[in-house]
């Protein structure tokens, strides 16, 4: 019983739902105000992104004729659902939940599941462009996943277990350095940012596999976006940066950690236009397998 | 009116995304558009989005001469925008024909009369602050429930 709501808790409040998606549209909010500003614009106000959320959430669901309503109508329910699961395992301090062996396996399952709704999204959806997208999406997330999945997977070969807390404990060492650039690596492609916004490429294929998501399911599906931002961030803060005794400490490092990578990535988005896929393939398969492999010989030399 | 429903008015004056439909149009309008999402007007100041697609659309903005084979468009894509919607007419070209009037490829009527016209912006082509006035105006109309297309469903609801 006791486990069971400290995973309810996990979910729904903290780290979940009531606290990522507030933490979600500020991260989003800061992103466009920081395009904006490198672009000479005043940007969007502070409570932007929530207005757009309400504003989807009170509009008009129109479902294409001819799509299977309940596979459309649950997609964005399941990502969603997946996202903060996710979120909801990473030992950030505080985080009730306790901490599984191999729960880092779990972790990156349920953070393939988002890719996995949008791709389908696309299909169902029966718009050209929708399954253009899905498609786009599904062979660039072939391409990012090489390095993210080798940074995760060094980290745990280095703790010498497949568990968040064991790998948020794991002695600071050159590994840590090294995973850690891979794990930058694959992150502007699993935000979909701009040089590898290939799958919501708005010029291109009009809109990204949501093209024709209106009113809550398309609001689901942009919160979706946002917690997957808290949680990339954030993911990347727990594995790769040291924790200090302090668990309060260890909480504002880890968010300032994760604005600082979402400035970085963001300045990388707006100095940059969009590569063809194939191009994007090429990058991540050269320079994400090299990296991938340097990382894993720094894991196995020591 | 409670208190979620009063925050998704609001929100709706915050947060509208536009979507444009060319129909007939010489290009005038439509390149006065895109100043808006440039440095000097910076529509994002508003919350402006422009969307490519009419299913995330709040506000259609419409320009152009209507030419006989856009009516049929304009009605299909009117339609996909989910409620509730606004239009904006940009130019004179909606509303008049303008320089184009008479001519037999052109339906020679007011877009008032194939879809309903919350706001008409006009000139040829209308300045951008213009434009930017009159999305200001339709969000304003949308927050208050006020465009034709939600008082037409309120009237269908009562009767
Ligand atoms: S109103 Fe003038 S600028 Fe606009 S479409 Fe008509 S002719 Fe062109």
């Amino acid at each position: 019983m006791n486990a069971v709501w400290s995973y309810l808790i996990a979910f729904a409040v903290w780290p979940g739902l009531l606290f990522a998606a507030p933490l979600g549209w500020l991260e989003l909010w800061f992103m466009r105000k920081l395009v904006a500003r490198l672009q000479g614009r005043r940007g969007p106000p502070f409570f932007q992104p929530f207005f757009d959320f309400m504003k989807l959430l009170g509009k008009e669901t129109v479902i294409p004729r001819g799509v299977n309503r309940g596979i459309f109508l649950a997609l964005p329910l399941v990502s969603v659902g997946a996202v903060t699961a996710a979120l909801a395992i990473v030992p950030l301090p505080g985080n009730p939940v306790p901490s599984l062996p191999g729960d880092v396996v779990l972790l990156l399952y349920l953070m393939e599941v988002p890719v996995l709704c949008e791709v389908l999204a696309g299909y169902v959806s029966r718009s050209i462009y929708g399954q253009v997208a899905a498609m786009r999406e599904a062979l660039l997330s072939l391409a990012y996943n090489l390095p993210f999945l080798v940074a995760i997977i060094a980290m745990a070969q280095e703790a010498g277990s497949f568990q968040m807390s064991a790998l948020q404990a794991a002695p600071y060492g050159v590994v840590h350095l090294l995973a850690g650039a891979t794990f930058l690596l694959a992150l502007p492609a699993r935000m979909k940012l701009n040089p590898f916004s290939i799958a919501n490429a708005e010029h291109e294929i009009v809109a990204d596999s949501h093209i024709e998501y209106s009113g809550p399911p398309l609001a689901l599906f942009k919160l979706s976006h946002a917690v997957e931002l808290v949680l990339l961030t954030e993911l990347f803060a727990v594995v790769f940066i040291p924790a200090t005794p302090w668990p309060l400490l260890n909480l504002l490092v880890y968010l300032a950690a994760g604005v600082a990578v979402l400035g970085g990535v963001t300045l990388l988005a707006t100095a940059t236009a969009r590569l063809r896929l194939a191009q994007a393939f090429r990058f991540y398969w050269v320079w994400g397998g090299i990296a991938s492999a340097v990382t894993m010989a720094a894991t196995l030399v020591r | 009116m409670n208190l979620i429903e009063r925050v998704v008015a609001i929100s709706r004056r915050r947060s509208p995304w536009i979507c444009r439909l060319n129909a007939g149009s010489c290009n005038g309008c439509d390149i006065e558009i895109t100043p808006l999402l440039s440095p000097r007007y910076d529509a994002e100041q508003l919350g402006v989005e422009l969307h490519g697609t009419p299913k995330h659309a709040d506000i259609v903005l419409i320009s152009g001469t209507l030419t006989l084979r856009s009516r049929e468009a304009i009605l299909d894509i009117y339609a996909q925008v989910p409620n509730p919607k606004a239009v904006v007419a940009l130019g004179s070209c909606p509303a008049s024909g303008n320089v184009f009037a008479g001519s037999p490829l052109v339906l020679s009527e007011s877009l008032d009369s194939v879809v309903p016209v919350d706001v008409w912006v006009p000139g040829c082509p209308p300045r951008p602050q213009a434009i930017l006035d009159g999305i200001a105006r339709a969000a304003k109309l949308l927050e208050d429930g006020a465009t034709k297309s939600q008082l037409q469903n309120w009237l269908g609801r009562l009767s």
